[in-house]
């Protein structure tokens, strides 16, 4: 483990963990900004660079702005925070307590397999031939490539993604749209 | 222990934290936070598998993590709508007050 992801494991798990426990919202919405960053920061460490800025457009840009709207447009008659944390707080936390330890130790008992000696099964000539692959070790995906990839074999998982943003937005619209009627109280 | 694994620890935390959050905390946006949290840590995982598999020229991890950066930013907007609309009813975004369906 070296010493930048260290850093921003840290960083990325501390504001997590303040975004969820903090007691004022907007502080919440700023720590959950840091750990979009964090993540975001993440990506482009594993050479994701694309979805690394993605993340920052859509997170940081995008869903961060919207919470903090949502939360300054629900908070006007409130006089003051009700108790936000439920009496049921010992088995939720120790309900995520137990996935954490049962992910962690599902993951630390599997053993990884260097990549240098995994073989793929290859048929040349009639005969099946068992040949050692050569990994990738540092890949570098274009945007480029991902372009490609999406104009040809992921077209219709996009055109799917277009139609359901769009479908999206105009329900969200309509569903915080103010009512019209008149109210009869 | 290898890079993969620490990703992976990671992500496990960060899932972790956030379904913390969302069954811990009662305010409405919050719960969402803490899904928005949930989705993010998959993410992680996908692109963590991605980077450290055999054949990343195929690129299907990085495909996967960006329609699901797409679906989760609808799943935002629309959670954030009902919100509002909740909130406009009740008066409230507290989910223990939010138990009536007609009212």
């Amino acid at each position: 483990m070296n010493l930048p992801f260290a850093i921003l494991a840290g960083l990325t798990a501390g504001s997590a963990i303040a975004a969820v426990s903090l007691r004022n919202l907007v502080h919440c919405a700023l720590s959950l900004v840091v750990t979009f960053a964090g993540l975001a920061a993440l990506f482009l460490q594993l050479n994701a660079e694309f979805v690394g800025f993605a993340q920052i457009l859509v997170y940081v840009g995008a869903v961060a702005i919207l919470i903090v709207f949502a939360i300054l447009l629900t908070r006007g008659t409130e006089s003051q925070p009700p108790p936000s944390i439920a009496a049921a707080t010992p088995w939720a936390i120790s309900i995520a307590v137990a996935t954490f330890v049962m992910i962690a130790g599902a993951m630390l008992q599997t053993k990884a397999v260097p990549l240098a000696s995994m073989t793929a099964v290859v048929e040349i000539a009639g005969q099946k031939m068992e040949v050692p692959i050569r990994p990738v070790t540092n890949p570098k995906p274009t945007v480029k490539s991902i372009g490609d990839k999406l104009m040809t074999d992921y077209v219709l998982p996009l055109e799917v993604v277009g139609l359901l943003l769009t479908a999206a937005m105009i329900g969200a619209v309509i569903i915080a749209m103010q009512e019209r009627r008149p109210k009869s109280q | 222990m290898t890079p993969l694994h620490s990703y992976l620890l990671l992500s496990a935390a960060l899932f972790s934290i956030g379904l913390a959050g969302a069954l811990t905390r009662r305010n409405a946006i919050l719960v969402l936070i803490g899904i928005e949290l949930m989705l993010n840590a998959a993410n992680l995982n996908f692109i963590a598998f991605w980077r450290y598999s055999p054949n990343p020229e195929a690129l299907h991890g990085v495909m996967f993590v960006i329609f699901s950066i797409a679906i989760a930013a609808a799943e935002a907007a629309v959670g954030l709508a009902l919100i509002i609309a909740i909130y406009r009813h009740y008066k409230t975004t507290n989910l223990d007050q939010v138990d009536s369906m007609k009212g």
